[in-house]
């Protein structure tokens, strides 16, 4: 018995000692440093509130938050609606279904940096893709990546074409888990197409909805190979992040200090609109 | 009634088919670009096909980046991930479903509230913790000196060895198996690495393959950490090599698009070949 007590912990200590080195401590220090001034080169120098303060009055700050929360506002919603949307038509018995099942989740294998390179060719004024295709509709297209009120537009609209697939598979699978005999109950008792999805599908799929909704949030809000390779934060700031400004400060500009107190205020901001997130969706139930 | 359903159906493909083509026509449209001679690339720019398709793009590539070393970083570094992850995974998966040992709910639930934790905020931390680690790549014991595990594989290889991801795919699947099989082998005397290894490691395998696929692919397709730490011309990672490409030459679209199906083409191999695999994965997910 003692034996199987040592062995146990030998087993489960690598990810404990890694989650020690490379989370709980980094995230001390994370704290610690939101405190000082730091440059690699010279040793951190405490400076209590300091960075705090300068946050506030840091209109690249500014900037870049509106630009995340515009992002996350355009993004989220639009991307649990189309994967919900793809989820509802692809969960049919017809034939081919699982062909277009896996046709549809082809953009997500593909890696940020491979889709922003496809789609920085897409989106080419001239000779892209989807402006060639508005042509036949008589429409110019416009120059997306080089107009700042169009480029973060492009990156969401390059975003759900490249992640809608991923949830419309978890959507997928929570359809897939509502009992059969729930929809047949409902036809015996005259519900139609529409009572049936307010009564008895969306209510199954609150769980569903909840994880989507929550990793959706929480990735939208760090934000940052999308705009890094298709737009590199331009036009004029219009598609600079949050995790981007942190990026810059931190390892463009050695601001370490500075970095880590604007991370830690996009923590709580990450914190708080998941707890929103949490109260919308148990107001729904 | 009959007709009316038929009608729905043909619809239903109609617009099935649309999607596909949106998802589908983008990645056909890479591979033929990146296909192209130069000249055709501007005149021609949507057409699919070409009589003078060629492979010059993906030669331009290799010749202007170290794109192969790249390529066999990436490899290196994704398929290291797989195995630690998968190995070291299952072990304390295995050792959380199954022995009772001191601290077990408390580790355990201080590993779950890892994954709460955004990866932005340990970022910086976390370099410095790779680049002032003691006694490695030139450090002395106080980790002055050097650069540390900065430009090393370790740098990826070691925060990531064992995520708490897989613990707890792991953990799940170890606990749908029945306890009476260790406690027969310990009754024989088996070790408890031997009950783990021969045992109940053999009846996961699946759940073994859908983590390994899982891994692979975040670590192919991984960004902005192999950014920072592995920043040397020579140690890139494939998405790193293709971002800088992409910032250094960005009109040239036939090299750039040849780079792009390179860098693409693992992923989707492995999601042809193993995509009952990523299935399991995806409804794992969907149920946590």
């Amino acid at each position: 018995m003692a034996k199987q007590n040592t062995m146990g912990m030998i087993f489960a200590a690598p990810p404990v000692i890694l989650f020690l080195v490379f989370t709980l401590f980094p995230m001390i220090m994370a704290i610690a440093l939101s405190f000082t001034d730091y440059d690699i080169i010279n040793a951190p120098k405490f400076v209590g509130l300091k960075n705090f303060r300068k946050i506030i009055q840091d209109q690249f700050f500014w900037i870049s938050l509106k630009n995340t929360l515009y992002y996350t506002v355009l993004y989220v919603p639009s991307g649990l609606l189309l994967s919900l949307a793809a989820a509802l038509f692809l969960n049919s018995e017809k034939r081919m279904v699982g062909l277009f099942r896996t046709l549809f989740y082809l953009p997500v294998l593909s890696s940020t940096v491979a889709t922003a390179t496809l789609w920085f060719w897409i989106l080419n004024p001239q000779l892209g893709l989807l402006n060639g295709f508005l042509k036949i509709f008589g429409i110019d297209g416009p120059a997306w990546l080089y107009d700042s009120k169009l480029a973060m537009i492009a990156i969401v609209m390059m975003s759900l074409w490249a992640g809608f697939g991923g949830n419309m598979m978890i959507f997928l699978s929570g359809l897939k888990g509502i009992p059969q005999i729930y929809y047949e109950a409902a036809k015996v008792e005259g519900a139609n197409r529409f009572q049936m999805f307010r009564f008895i599908t969306m209510p199954s799929l609150t769980k569903t909805t909840f994880l989507v909704s929550t990793m959706l949030i929480i990735g939208t809000l760090q934000v940052f190979d999308q705009a890094f390779v298709l737009t590199k934060g331009g036009p004029g700031n219009a598609t600079i992040t949050l995790v981007y400004y942190i990026y810059n400060n931190g390892f463009k500009n050695l601001k370490m200090g500075y970095a880590s107190s604007i991370s830690l205020v996009l923590f709580l901001i990450i914190l708080g609109m998941t707890v929103i997130n949490q109260r919308i969706n148990k107001a729904e139930i | 009634m009959r007709a009316s359903k038929s009608l729905r159906d043909i619809l239903w493909y109609i617009v099935a088919i649309c999607i596909a083509m949106v998802t589908v026509f983008p990645f056909l449209w890479m591979i033929a670009t990146s296909l192209k001679p130069e000249g055709e690339i501007y005149s021609k720019s949507l057409s699919l096909i070409s009589a003078n398709f060629s492979l010059d793009n993906y030669v331009k590539v290799f010749k202007t980046i170290p794109f192969l070393r790249y390529f066999m970083n990436s490899l290196v570094l994704a398929v290291t991930g797989v195995i630690s992850n998968v190995f070291l995974g299952a072990l304390a998966g295995y050792s959380y479903a199954k022995i009772k040992f001191k601290g077990r709910t408390l580790t355990f639930s201080l590993l779950l509230s890892s994954m709460m934790i955004p990866g932005v905020v340990t970022m910086i931390p976390q370099f410095l913790v790779l680049k002032y680690f003691p006694l490695v790549g030139g450090n002395d014991l106080f980790g002055q000196g050097g650069s540390g595990f900065i430009n090393h594989y370790s740098a990826i290889v070691l925060p990531g060895a064992v995520g708490a991801f897989a613990v707890f795919f792991m953990k799940q699947f170890f606990e749908t198996l029945p306890d009476d099989l260790a406690e027969a082998a310990r009754v024989d005397g088996c070790s408890e690495f031997r009950i783990f290894w021969q045992i109940y490691l053999p009846l996961i395998k699946p759940a073994a393959m859908t983590l390994g696929i899982m891994t692979f692919q975040a670590g192919w397709n991984s960004f902005m950490w192999p950014m920072i730490v592995l920043n040397s011309k020579e140690m890139m990672t494939i998405q790193v090599g293709l971002s800088t490409f992409q910032y250094q030459y960005n009109t040239m679209y036939g090299p750039l698009m040849a780079g792009t199906v390179i860098a693409t083409l693992p992923t989707i191999l492995i999601f042809i070949f193993a995509q009952k695999y990523y299935i399991q994965g995806i409804a794992f997910t969907g149920n946590k």
